[in-house]
């Protein structure tokens, strides 16, 4: 079980990395620069902030879902 | 509170019919399905007896979370604060990477009914139940109230029916399925309330969106048309800061902060937390969650399109429109002027005979189209006109003017334009048939009512299974519970409305700032209580009253003026001695909507440093720690 415990925290904290770094680096912190770069005719930063962190955190949820889907089952701990 | 002249108002609004329908026929639909999901037992009553597909929990979950906050006034506050509208998004969205990676499916596993019983039990404490419990029902009754001012609101402008009567009829609907069928009743009408308020948010973004860009779907046009440049230029031209600008209305610390404690706080918000006890099991718990994202996401990714154009197009419309005349209320009597300085005249005149009437521009548009939507909407007191400058026409450029004081201040002719407008205000800005604007009511009262309903099966449920039944009547049999539940529902429906129809100064004021409260409080507790089993019970109490104790005195501080107008003149704390401010070059320091991330360090620091130097926890709670962590085994709910 120890095993299981370190594999899902580890699944956790790679998904956690991609969140700051949406959320908090791109939509944030770097986004004056990433304003110069452009998406349709919206700054790449601000459609970052808008849209498009809100997009990679449903990839987040849903890849949570299924990366845990297959550990539980490799685990034998799902029901 | 919003004052409403009803003798003006057209009988003959097209909408009416309409609106009533579509109300009536919506509620019928939350009553009938009220009646049909009644519950025998507690544990439906509390988590819907467990047994809610993911997809239909993920769909509550939505309807949930998303309030009268974020239907009527996200996108207005979206058009008002342009880039970094982004705070709200993340915020609220980001929040639910949070609670389904780290929070949701190891409180599924726990399996009890409340957040509490998780405290209570993680930390072996009572006491701590207690804490969390009254933390609970304040960060809920706060917010309760403002879904039930939202329901008033509703009411009022599209109906005419008087707020308070408006606000008892909300009160009714809700306390009709939330009494009958608790969290069962409610979790099935919130499935329903979802699809309305999607459709009726959709509707009018996807025809703004057809009218000003190529495409017709929201998201796609916002990126790809150049409205963004056109509102920018506009924007620039009235004298005001480019939208897509970042940092115009916050700096970049508050930006960070105050996105950060909205996220930490809606994963810690104990009426959405108590959504993912009502699945099958973790596994459902997981993909509840991934459902919950995008309904979610539906809405918020519509909202910043809507937001830009809306602030496009209400631009478009109203600036430079001419007055048409002028009319004034007094008693029953009806004064039409037809300047500015003859209606300023006859207020003062009024005010001499002591008769307060503020004066309601009817306005034509630029391309003479009449305004009706803006003289409804002056009705309400949400938007005021002042043509200073006595040109006959209604700017909307910042012109330099002088303040009764003589210093020299830049503002337009709009009075005053309360964000809540804009989404309610679209279908008619932009034009659409009158159905549209039914639609949008009935959507605005789907969204209002499926949180309050929410949240008072929160506050019920902290009251009476937390509280009361645990320290008054621990012989309680069943029945006796579930009577003990709704009578606690009733309780807090009656203080909802209480507080919808009289709000306090401080609930509004508070709202904005429940979610640094709970970020402050609850989001470590649970959190540590998962991935730190060293987490004890001395640590977990006072980093919880030590996060909470900070994040509170900082917004009093703050805001004493508004939350005790009687005590206070001005803040205890003004701005510029905000945490940080001076700090590295910074000009503002962290503003109290964000202070919530601090307290949040705070709580975590506490709590891990007072761990360490006290005993660790007991053998059963380590074993509790380890089963949580393992999904296997969560079928059946424990029931102490």
């Amino acid at each position: 079980m120890q095993q299981y415990w370190r594999s899902n925290l580890r699944i956790v904290a790679v998904l956690m990395s991609i969140w700051f770094v949406v959320a908090f680096c791109i939509s944030i912190f770097f986004i004056e620069p990433l304003n110069s770069f452009t998406i349709g005719k919206l700054g790449l930063g601000f459609w970052f902030a808008q849209q498009g962190s809100i997009f990679v955190f449903i990839v987040l949820v849903l890849a949570y879902a299924l990366l845990m889907d297959r550990l539980d089952r490799k685990f034998d701990v799902d029901e | 509170m919003q004052y409403l002249d009803f003798s003006l108002l057209s009988a003959a609004d097209p909408a009416r019919p309409w609106t009533w329908s579509f109300v009536a026929i919506t509620f019928a639909v939350y009553l009938y399905i009220g009646w049909r999901s009644r519950v025998k037992d507690s544990k439906g009553f509390y988590v819907a007896g467990q047994g809610v597909p993911a997809i239909a929990n993920g769909a509550a979950t939505a309807a949930d979370w998303m309030s009268a906050a974020s239907f009527i006034g996200m996108a207005g506050l979206i058009s008002f604060t342009g880039s970094d509208g982004a705070v709200y998004l993340m915020g609220w969205t980001g929040g639910y990477v949070l609670l389904a990676l780290l929070l949701a499916p190891y409180l599924r596993k726990f399996g009890h009914y409340t957040v509490p019983d998780f405290i209570a039990a993680r930390y072996y404490s009572e006491t701590a139940r207690i804490v969390a419990a009254i933390c609970a029902i304040f960060v809920s009754i706060t917010y309760v109230a403002g879904q039930m001012k939202g329901v008033g609101i509703v009411f009022s402008r599209f109906l005419e029916v008087p707020l308070e009567i408006g606000v008892v009829i909300g009160m009714l609907i809700v306390g009709f399925f939330a009494v009958l069928g608790g969290m069962k009743g409610i979790t099935w009408t919130q499935v329903v309330q979802y699809f309305i308020l999607i459709l009726a948010f959709m509707i009018p973004s996807v025809a703004i969106s057809s009218m000003l860009t190529d495409s017709s779907i929201p998201q796609v046009g916002f990126a790809s048309s150049d409205i963004s440049e056109k509102l920018n230029n506009v924007l620039v031209e009235l004298g005001e800061k480019e939208y897509t600008q970042p940092f115009n209305s916050f700096t970049r610390l508050n930006v960070f902060c105050i996105t950060a404690a909205l996220m930490f706080g809606t994963a810690g918000l104990p009426h959405v937390i108590v959504r993912f006890y009502t699945v099958k099991d973790v596994r459902a718990a997981r993909y509840s969650a991934v459902w919950a994202i995008i309904f979610i996401a539906l809405l918020y990714t519509t909202a910043p399109a809507l937001g830009m154009f809306a602030r496009y197009n209400l631009i478009q419309s109203m600036h430079n429109a001419r007055i048409e005349n002028i009319t004034i209320q007094n008693g029953g009597q009806t004064i039409v002027v037809d300047s500015a300085a003859d209606a300023q005249r006859e207020q003062l005149r009024l005010a001499d005979e002591g008769v307060a009437a503020t004066p309601i521009y009817n306005l034509v548009s630029t391309e003479g189209k009449p305004l009706d939507w803006a003289t409804q909407w002056q009705l309400t007191g949400l938007l005021k006109f002042d043509d200073w400058n006595q040109d006959g026409s209604i700017s909307l450029k910042l012109m330099e003017s002088s303040d009764v004081d003589g210093n020299t201040v830049r503002k337009s002719e709009v009075a005053k334009i309360d964000k809540d407008i804009i989404v309610l205000s679209t279908p008619e800005v932009a034009g659409l048939p009158p159905w549209v604007i039914a639609l949008v009511a009935a959507g605005g009262l789907a969204a209002a009512l499926s949180t309050a309903a929410g949240l008072l099966l929160v506050i019920s449920s902290s009251l009476a299974h937390d509280l009361f039944v645990r320290f008054v009547t621990p012989n309680a049999t069943e029945p006796q519970k579930l009577l003990i539940g709704r009578i606690a529902i009733i309780f807090g429906i009656l203080v909802a409305g209480y507080f919808g129809i009289y709000p306090p100064g401080f609930v509004g004021e508070v709202v904005a700032f429940a979610f640094g409260l709970a970020a402050a409080s609850f989001f470590p507790a649970i959190f540590l209580g998962i991935f730190f089993k060293r987490a004890n019970r001395a640590g977990a109490v006072t980093g919880m009253i030590v996060g909470l104790a900070f994040t509170l005195t900082y917004i009093v501080m703050a805001t004493s003026h508004k939350v005790m107008p009687m005590f206070f003149d001005g803040p205890l704390m003004a701005p510029e001695n905000y945490l940080l401010a001076g700090w590295f070059g910074m000009e503002q320091g962290i503003s109290p909507q964000g202070i919530g991330t601090v307290g949040m360090v705070l709580n975590f620091v506490v709590t891990i440093t007072i761990s360490y130097l006290t005993p660790p926890p007991p053998q059963e709670v380590l074993d509790l720690v380890e089963s949580v962590r393992v999904p296997k085994g969560s079928g059946e709910a424990v029931s102490h």
